[in-house]
């Protein structure tokens, strides 16, 4: 197996939920959907490879650019998060969460302010950079949690339903800029849906689970 | 839309819409209502009565006199250090009773509300007791004792990572154990080595702050703890996949956000000292002019006999509690939810 993220036989249990000998591959530069109904365990998978759910894991190893990244702390495994629920930091401007990571790890004042510019343009935000996240609208936060997981260009980029809970019009208009981010950013993604609509818009693969 | 009169409605419609008729809401909300007036007209009464007894000549003189300034002074210090203090407690204590599971966590829950339990009158005679009955020797027993109880409870069935908590509780033993054994000759109290220190404690100033801290603390954490539940931990998880650490995700996201809980917990605090009395007679004393502060002045008014006084004394606390709290409230809710 050569894949740029590589699950092999991961063993997860959540209270009763339980998911055994999970495998999965993605290549790298490809954005792969991970399809499943609700409670199928598909969020849960990817919060294990982000490293939020440690005590849930029972068996198994996570490799990310050929390392093993399963013992290695959320912060440490350079996997960008984009939640369903968004959770943007309220007291923080568009501009301090583009920002966050890159001045968390002490990139330079220039270096930094590139790179929020270049994400801003990309993701439309420019006229945004002041606001804080309760003058935003769905669309628009979902973009900011997009543009804070890419700030420190991540290895893997992990998207939870990222087209849920938006209207018609805003739908189209997010799921093209995902989609052109990607591409600019040539990040390796994996994308978890239940809607197989939405897994065939974003993914270069779909992976049905449960 | 079919109505009462409509036509075309059959009799077995007019039974079900019969079945389904709903019962007037009005009992409910007069016991709503009846409720909140006999604790609210309880309340008003006291205030009222206050008010109508003071006479306003009385409450001029008691502000000239130059006790009662030093009294409302030391109050308001006594008061604003014993709030701050709480607060810098309340904060760590708060979030890691929101936050962390581990073994020991409910009996930390309950011994935080001990002081709010306890008489007042117990709580000033336990520190009189520890500060001046106490030796240094004893005290680190009793501490290491604690501590290592504690670094026991947390260390059974916890998981490889959460280890650091019993491997501090544990090295706090061991600390407190060499002191003790380092103090096993000295005879002296606790209050002898902070008067060696000059910060003497008993019936001084600096004891007043440690008399109302107890209470004070208690109910600040409990706030604290309030405020950081409703603060949703995914918040932490996002900012710790970005790279932070538990204490980076803390200051940089949690901290902020927790600002008002705070801020509640410090007036909550500040609003408890003001109004201890017990403890603060106790270990600190009412000394004119040295440890009064303004609850003591009223007990020491009633003592002389002057009721007037006393109802002058109360009315100001009474406008310092009430004005202070609507502050608060006004900060907060000027600032949005709370």
């Amino acid at each position: 197996m050569s894949g740029f993220l590589r699950l092999e036989k991961l063993a997860v249990r959540v209270g009763a939920f339980e998911l055994r000998d999970f495998s999965l591959e993605i290549a790298e530069g490809e954005c792969l959907s991970l399809m499943g109904p609700s409670g199928c365990g598909k969020t849960t998978v990817m919060e294990v490879i982000c490293g939020l759910r440690e005590a849930w894991r029972q068996a198994g190893k996570i490799y990310l650019g050929g390392e093993d990244v399963t013992n290695l702390a959320a912060g440490g495994r350079g996997v960008g998060l984009v939640p369903q629920d968004v959770v943007l930091f309220p007291t923080m401007t568009v501009r301090e969460h583009l920002a966050f990571g890159p001045r968390l790890h002490g990139w330079k004042r220039k270096a930094m302010g590139e790179r929020v510019e270049s994400l801003a343009v990309g993701l439309g935000l420019e006229d945004l950079l002041e606001r804080l996240p309760k003058g935003l609208s769905g669309g628009e936060s979902r973009r900011v949690a997009l543009g804070r997981a890419l700030a420190l260009r991540p290895r893997l980029l992990c998207l939870d339903e990222a087209l849920s809970g938006l209207d018609e019009a805003r739908h189209e208009d997010v799921l093209t800029m995902i989609r052109a981010m990607i591409e600019r950013e040539k990040v390796t993604t994996l994308h978890v849906t239940h809607s197989i609509v939405e897994a065939r818009a974003l993914g270069d693969r779909v992976l049905e689970m449960g | 839309m079919l109505g009462p009169g409509s036509e075309g409605m059959s009799e077995s419609n007019q039974k079900m819409q019969k079945i389904w008729k709903v019962r007037p809401e009005w009992p409910f909300l007069l016991f709503l209502v009846l409720s909140v007036v006999s604790y609210l007209g309880l309340i008003l009464l006291m205030l009222g009565a206050n008010v109508l007894s003071v006479s306003w000549s009385e409450v001029g003189r008691v502000l000239e006199d130059p006790a009662i300034q030093h009294s409302i002074k030391l109050t308001f210090a006594t008061c604003t250090a014993t709030a701050i203090l709480s607060v810098l407690v309340a904060v760590p204590v708060g979030y890691l009773l929101s936050r962390y599971r581990f073994r020991g966590r409910a009996l930390l829950d309950t011994l935080i509300d001990v002081p709010i339990l306890l008489p007042p009158l117990v709580v000033g005679l336990s520190l009189l007791i520890l500060f001046n009955r106490v030796s240094l020797s004893e005290a680190a027993w009793v501490l290491a004792g604690g501590l290592f109880l504690g670094a026991v409870l947390s260390f059974m069935g916890s998981e490889r990572r959460g280890r650091i908590v019993p491997a501090v509780l544990g090295s706090l033993a061991i600390l407190a154990t060499l002191a003790a054994m380092f103090w096993r000759g000295a005879t002296g109290s606790l209050e002898d080595a902070m008067g060696e220190l000059g910060v003497p404690m008993t019936f001084h100033p600096l004891g007043v702050v440690l008399a109302q801290f107890p209470v004070a603390a208690a109910f600040a954490i409990r706030t604290m703890r309030t405020s950081f539940d409703q603060i949703s931990p995914r918040y932490e998880e996002v900012a710790m996949t970005l790279g932070c650490h538990r204490g980076q995700a803390f200051a940089r996201v949690i901290f902020p956000l927790a600002s008002k809980g705070m801020i509640a917990a410090g007036t909550m605090a500040w609003a408890r000292a003001l109004g201890e009395f017990g403890p603060i007679l106790i270990f600190a004393g009412a000394t004119r002019g040295r440890t009064e502060v303004l609850s003591s002045s009223v007990f020491l008014e009633i003592n002389l006999g002057n009721l007037a006084g006393a109802a002058a004394l109360s009315l100001i606390m009474v406008v310092i509690a009430v004005s202070t709290l609507l502050l608060v409230r006004g900060f907060l809710g000027r600032g949005g939810s709370r």
